[in-house]
């Protein structure tokens, strides 16, 4: 199998995770009431950035150690 | 399903996440696609996966939408019993499947569940088999896309149609693509997506309710409510000394026999949905580790899908007005904790995540139950009944149609199942008929070479058979006769709870047939040779060498790891 599973893992989360954190960058503070205010989207936004960006490096390298 | 719940109304940010989701999900398939040469590529993934991607969708491909709301309604319902359908009916079960039974399915070189019955035994063992599964299949994934429609409608006001439409076609479209391969890949990258689009619920729910402690007091609450001792929802195994003392009805021998042996082995063992995730591995010792590497995860998923029920029933309990809608019988919706937790605490933008994480689980579980039908239909009811002696195209040409075929009856089974409030009874009902004996006929199998093919056979007849009477000849409290037993008249038991007389019916289908296997083998000649059954039979095959290996990758000692952490779990958790 060619396909690296990592890459399309990490670049679907890292995704994910940019689209959380802008939005909970953008978003009313009022919205947090029931996640026990809390800004969730920020926070598990982050969360699923690293873990994208962690599975990306690992694809990276992988591709990187095997050459072009 | 009544329909007092307010819609939730999701935002551009929230369809922003699912598009994406699905994006990723067909992607996966375009791409995976041109790996598709041959039928062994389409059905068995070309067996080249590696251990950790086949341990993952190993364990994906049991999570379907159904496991994720039937397990959270259980949690709500019974409260930490429901742990036992992890560390008792699914962790031990997965370590002899790897360990045991897996050089047996994968040194055997049988495509399928059913072909190895039909090199171990005979032709017509075969055949039943593969026409019960391939029913059974299809009837569970038109389960899981009735309940997710019918949950999508009630939350979310959507379509009933449009939701049967949209989440068939898109599975639909990645397996026609790619096949098993596209299917395994796309349910790891469902499987993160479960576990990070659930996790932040079960973490502000249990701040919400003051961590575990805060919990096990609600419970408290919950447990002694309801005429039961103060821990019943917060302990696994201290009330099982009698049915009448805790919520799920059973004592400890019908739970540890019916529940951790019957059913637990019997899906685990021999339900080709997750042996084919095994099989497609790259080599043996991988297929050997298949189940054993998903077992780790396994074993921590409780606090994934069953606490926010155990969550969802505290907070209804301890809050005035509740939170959870009533049923059409006036208790609680128990299968609606999952939804209405997520509507509870997620705003938009994280909410879109953990529904399209609902959407993965569905797809997970629906994608398993149609490859595991179209290798089935094409192998060992196509090929061996229908039109044998094709080239290698037909068949491949035939999986595809088979398909879209197999999506469609699904959907056509997807407006059969209304009559149960808990889902999970009724896939144990279906699976007490028809796979509860089945264990016992591949045990005999495996490590008895004297099992002949008669017996096999007529041991199955009669085990299903035994399951349906006692099914018929008992009720379980309350229930009206009919679909829920006692419907050959006469009522000669009667059962504290569903779910006892499930595990009762599974434990006397197994031991019937069981019985019955060894007594007609004794009587029938052998009808495989010695030589027949190298590779097949326990005793006629050499063992696998695992002496090379690093200690972490042998599986008897990644097996022995694994059981070890789950007896912490249940002591710790009592």
């Amino acid at each position: 199998m060619n396909l690296d599973l990592r890459l399309p893992i990490g670049l679907m989360f890292s995704i994910f995770g940019v689209m959380l954190l802008g939005y909970g960058l953008l978003s009313d503070a009022s919205i947090y009431a029931r996640s026990l205010g809390i800004n969730v989207n920020l926070w598990w936004g982050l969360v699923l950035l690293a873990f994208g960006l962690v599975m990306l490096g690992f694809a990276l390298r992988a591709r990187g150690a095997r050459g072009p | 399903m009544c329909c007092t719940v307010p819609h939730i109304n999701l935002g551009s940010v929230d369809y922003a996440i699912l598009g994406v989701y699905f994006a990723f999900v067909l992607g996966i398939g375009w791409i995976v696609r041109r790996y598709v040469k041959g039928s062994e590529d389409f059905f068995l993934a070309g067996r080249s996966i590696p251990a950790w991607i086949c341990g993952l969708a190993f364990l994906s491909a049991n999570l379907g939408a159904q496991e994720v709301i039937g397990m959270a309604a259980s949690g709500a319902k019974y409260g930490m019993m429901t742990s036992h359908f992890y560390w008792l009916g699914a962790i031990p079960a997965m370590v002899f499947v790897g360990i045991f039974m897996m050089p047996f399915y994968y040194g055997s070189r049988a495509r399928s569940v059913p072909e190895y019955l039909k090199l171990r035994f005979d032709e017509k063992t075969r055949g039943f088999n593969a026409i019960t599964f391939a029913g059974m299949t299809v009837l569970s994934s038109g389960i899981s896309m009735y309940a997710l429609a019918k949950l999508l409608e009630l939350v979310l006001g959507w379509n009933f149609h449009m939701s049967v439409v949209l989440s068939a076609v898109i599975v639909l479209a990645y397996i026609f693509l790619g096949g098993l391969t596209s299917a395994i890949y796309n349910e790891v990258l469902q499987f993160f997506l479960i576990v990070l689009g659930f996790l932040p619920l079960v973490l502000l729910g249990l701040k919400d309710v003051g961590g575990w402690d805060g919990l096990v007091a609600k419970l408290g609450i919950v447990a002694t409510n309801a005429g039961y001792p103060d821990g019943a929802w917060s302990n696994s195994w201290r009330h099982l000394d009698s049915a009448a003392s805790n919520p799920m009805g059973v004592e400890w021998f019908g739970l540890a026999m019916g529940l951790g042996f019957v059913l637990s082995f019997g899906y685990w063992c021999t339900d080709f949905l997750v042996v084919q995730r095994a099989m497609a591995a790259e080599s043996m010792t991988a297929a050997r580790r298949t189940p054993l590497l998903a077992a780790i995860p396994k074993m921590l998923f409780p606090a994934l899908v069953i606490l926010p029920g155990m969550i969802a029933i505290a907070l209804h309990t301890t809050t005035p007005g509740g939170l959870l809608p009533a049923g059409p019988d006036g208790t609680p919706n128990y299968n609606l904790a999952v939804p209405v937790m997520l509507a509870h605490y997620l705003p938009s933008g994280l909410l879109g995540l953990g529904l399209t994480a609902l959407m993965a689980s569905f797809m997970s579980g629906m994608a398993g139950n149609v490859t595991a039908f179209n290798t089935v239909w094409t192998y060992d009811i196509y090929q061996s009944y229908l039109r044998p002696g094709q080239s290698d195209r037909h068949y491949l040409r035939m999986g595809h149609a088979a398909t879209v075929f197999g999506i469609l009856l699904s959907v056509v089974a997807a407006y059969a199942a209304t009559r149960f409030n808990n889902i999970m009874d009724m896939l144990q009902l279906i699976f007490a008929f028809v796979n509860a004996p089945l264990f016992a006929t591949f045990l005999l199998g495996m490590f008895w070479r004297r099992a002949t093919g008669h017996g096999a056979f007529f041991g199955l007849l009669i085990g299903t058979g035994a399951a349906a009477v006692h099914h018929g000849l008992v009720l379980s409290q309350g229930a009206p006769p009919g679909l829920k037993g006692g419907f050959l008249g006469t009522v000669l038991h009667t059962y504290p709870s569903e779910m006892a007389q499930n595990f009762w019916t599974a434990i006397i289908a197994w031991t019937s047939c069981f019985v019955a296997t060894i007594l007609i083998s004794l009587l029938t000649p052998k009808n495989k040779s010695d030589d027949d059954l190298r590779g097949l039979v326990y005793s006629l095959t050499p063992r696998q060498q695992d002496g090379g290996m690093p200690w972490y990758k042998r599986p008897a000692t990644l097996g022995a790891v694994v059981l070890g952490l789950t007896a912490v779990l249940n002591i710790i958790f009592w």
